[in-house]
């Protein structure tokens, strides 16, 4: 708890003393335009007359008159030291393009956000780190974060619809500049399927099918671990999404579709089908290491982010070019594999920001394919949104993605995204007891906890 | 608290010593103005600091137990409405329902309180006497005792969250020192020693042992060392043998430290909260209560309402050990 406290307390304390004088801020404002319009001609979509325009009077100025010069301050939770790389790369790229300083303050991922409802409410730094999804939703309608509507006029051109939509708060204003998604598929190994002579299945009997064989051959079919709690959630929302639909699995996010349906016990059912195949004790187990499983090709499958899976690939050296994907196999024939679990990172403008225009001109860089390609430079697992976005330090896994989620009709944000934080705490537990006793009578029993605790957490 | 306690004690009992109202009254009158202004500021300091991180905090715990609110914006007097989406009923009276909730619908509440209850019980069962065996024994002056005291200290010195992840080598599934050394780290016989419900609050217990034990050692072994030596050679003289010196004579002296070992297993196992959270976040079957009220009050959405609830029931619990403690300690002063 007081790890928790005392680093949001760093986080604010930062803040204070790069704070603009009166005069920047009067300034940003008269400049701003300017400004837009310098970092909107690098998307080749928006190159209008009146940009360059604006462009030239904000020149004129010279460098005094505008944003350029001015502090943002950007509290950031990527604090993995590639991720902290990667992100320091793409603010030194966004003040080359937009001559405005960006100090980053990097707080632990796990503590930015237990802390994120306090830090907003305090004195924030002017952008932060953020998620995409109900989560995003939730801080906008609480008016901790300010629409960027004007941003998204910029950038829009540049994303698609999706992304848009993904970026959109519950009172239809943008919130959000997203930056890269990954998706959550099944890896394995390519070779170990060649040699096995296994195939990669398309239905759910046939990978039921592909699973038992695996077991047969002495594998662990598919690597699990859910120690963390959120990992398991993943495997609901694909087989949620399978076999009951995107619009049902978002209902039953927001609560509109009670825990106790049908479709929720049909949702377990299947999973208690495959539970034979999925390796044990996986409430004991890290997904490190049950991605360590797969490396070692002890097991045959992993579902999981390519976040996790390709990225422990790479932190421990194993041959990257080995691992390949499949998205989940189809239930039901109704939705085939048109949805999936495709997380999405970004960036919000703070409420309370002191540097509101300047930020903006960050965010409408950051908004940006260049931007984006700048920040993947150094990730080899996370995929950029940008329409047409040509990053040619994609490997095989990448390109893949962006294939995947471009095919699907929808994309998820993950459970602890889509739902009310509290109601993804309430199912880790809930998650993890089916683990612990996947019968049909516990399924019933889980569903009814399941209810109550969400009638208490959504009223 | 106690401390705030004994220093509210003191000026009543210091001028004069013997405590009868018209002497004590005299007794004040009788300081000079600077004197006056000396002890208003020595008992006002810690007074002020006292309502303000003790008694604020407490008594907003409990009133905010009574409301709904997630962190955000102010909190209103009105009662909440019923089917509303939770982000239009923030900051509303919600009554009891906290609590009714928190019984009845909320399935980590019961184990908690059980894993509490159990956690204590093995500090004052097991941790507590096993380190005053040690204290004993390295007092004895066995040989290597320095070395000894030294190695069962260590893990004092490290911090909670340090220990976790250092058990989290020895109990790892498939990567873990246990089962790597029996031979049961396969897929399929592995122990789930922090997974599995069952065996993962023994397996934190041994932890919270390995480190309150050294702890309650150190404590011991200063309150030994303090013991005048006579007593034991007078015990000697008198026949007596080593067990009996030490429970007639030596223990019965030590009375302050038992107390001050008493007090601090008590608060060690209720505020157990780090080991915990480093292992599993404590669910699945490592709920605490501290750890509840961390899970609702810290977090994204904070739940405070609900979480002060749950807080305000692990104050009641506290408040048991501690209501003994200040009984016995009154007694004896009045006495």
């Amino acid at each position: 708890m007081s790890d928790v406290g005392s680093s949001s307390g760093s986080v604010t304390s930062n803040t204070s003393h790069t704070s603009p004088s009166r005069r920047n801020v009067l300034r940003g404002v008269a400049g701003a335009a300017g400004l837009a319009a310098v970092s909107g001609g690098l998307l080749t979509a928006c190159g209008s007359g009146s940009d360059a325009k604006d462009e030239k009077k904000g020149g004129s100025g010279g460098g005094t008159a505008s944003v350029a010069g001015s502090t943002v301050t950007f509290g950031s939770n990527y604090s993995d030291p590639s991720a902290k790389a990667a992100f320091a790369a793409l603010t030194t790229a966004a003040t080359a393009a937009t001559k405005v300083e960006v100090k980053t303050n990097t707080v632990d991922h796990n503590t930015f956000q237990q802390s994120i409802t306090s830090y907003l409410q305090g004195t924030p730094d002017d952008l932060f780190t953020w998620f995409a999804g109900y989560r995003m939703q939730y801080f906008a309608a609480q008016g901790l974060a300010e629409p960027i509507d004007d941003v998204w006029e910029k950038i829009g051109g540049g994303l698609s619809d999706s992304a848009k939509k993904l970026s959109t708060g519950l009172d239809g204003h943008q919130y959000l500049v997203p930056i890269y998604n990954y998706p959550w598929v099944v890896f394995y190994n390519k070779s170990q399927f060649a040699r096995a002579g296994y195939t990669v299945p398309a239905t759910w009997d046939e990978y039921v099918a592909l699973a038992k064989r695996m077991k047969g051959d002495g594998l662990v079919p598919i690597a699990f671990a859910d120690k963390d709690g959120w990992p398991a959630l993943g495997t609901f929302d694909i087989l949620n999404m399978r076999i009951n639909g995107y619009d049902y699995h978002s209902k039953l996010m927001k609560h509109e579709i009670p825990w106790t349906d049908q479709g929720v016990h049909t949702v377990f059912q299947h999973w208690a089908e495959i539970m034979p195949y999925l390796q044990s004790g996986a409430n004991g187990r890290i997904w490190q290491d049950a991605a360590k499983t797969l490396e070692t090709k002890k097991a045959g499958m992993m579902f999981q982010g390519t976040n996790q899976v390709a990225a422990q690939y790479v932190t421990d050296q194993v041959d990257l070019d080995d691992l390949d994907f499949f998205p989940f196999p189809a239930i039901n024939p109704q939705w085939g594999q048109d949805y999936m679990d495709a997380p999405t990172d970004g960036f919000m403008l703070s409420r309370k920001a002191k540097n509101p225009d300047a930020a903006k001109a960050i965010l409408e860089y950051i908004g940006t394919g260049p931007a984006e390609a700048q920040y993947l430079k150094t990730d080899q697992w996370d995929v950029g949104l940008a329409n047409g976005l040509e990053v040619p330090s994609y490997n095989a896994i990448q390109r893949k993605s962006v294939t995947e989620i471009a095919k699907c009709k929808a994309v998820a944000q993950f459970m602890d995204r889509d739902a009310d934080p509290a109601m993804a705490t309430a199912m880790i537990a809930v998650i993890q007891k089916f683990i612990d006793d996947p019968s049909t009578g516990n399924i019933a029993a889980l569903q009814k906890s399941a209810e109550s605790q969400a009638k208490a957490i959504y009223s | 608290m106690s401390s705030a306690v004994s220093q509210a004690r003191t000026p009543a009992a210091a001028p004069d010593g013997t405590g009868s109202p018209a002497r004590r009254r005299r007794g004040v009158r009788g300081l000079s103005a600077r004197d006056r202004v000396v002890v208003a500021l020595l008992l006002g300091i810690p007074l002020l600091l006292d309502l303000a991180f003790v008694w604020f905090p407490a008594i907003g715990t409990v009133l905010l137990s009574f409301t709904k609110w997630n962190g955000v914006g102010g909190l209103h007097t009105t009662t909440c409405k019923p089917n509303l989406p939770s982000i239009l009923n923030n900051g509303c009276v919600y009554g009891v329902q906290n609590y009714h909730q928190a019984a009845t619908i909320y399935p980590e509440f019961w184990p908690a309180v059980r894993h509490n209850l159990i956690w204590l019980a093995v500090f004052v069962l097991f941790a507590t006497p096993l380190g005053m065996l040690f204290a004993v024994l390295i007092d004895r002056g066995i040989r290597g005792s320095r070395m000894y005291q030294s190695m069962l200290f260590l893990p004092v010195m490290l911090s909670l969250a340090l220990i976790g992840i250092i058990w989290e080598f020895v109990y790892s599934q498939n990567f873990g020192l246990i089962n790597t050394v029996i031979g049961r780290d396969g897929n399929d016989n592995a122990i789930d020693w922090l997974g599995n419900p069952r065996l993962n609050l023994w397996a934190v217990l041994v932890e919270a042992t390995w480190r309150q034990s050294g702890y309650v050692m150190v404590l011991y072994l200063a309150g030994l060392k303090a013991v005048d030596p006579t007593l034991r050679e007078a015990a000697r003289v008198d026949g007596a043998n080593d067990w009996q010196t030490f429970w007639r004579v030596i223990f019965p002296v030590m009375r302050p430290i038992n107390i001050v070992i008493m007090v601090v297993t008590v608060i060690e196992s209720l505020r157990a909260f780090d080991l915990v959270y480093i292992t599993n976040k404590g669910v699945n079957g490592l709920e605490l209560l501290s750890v509840l009220v961390t899970s609702n009050i810290v977090g994204e959405t904070q739940r405070v309402g609900f979480g002060s609830a749950l807080g305000v029931v692990l104050l009641l619990i506290s408040l048991v050990p501690i209501s003994l403690f200040l009984h016995q300690t009154f007694r004896r002063e009045e006495s």
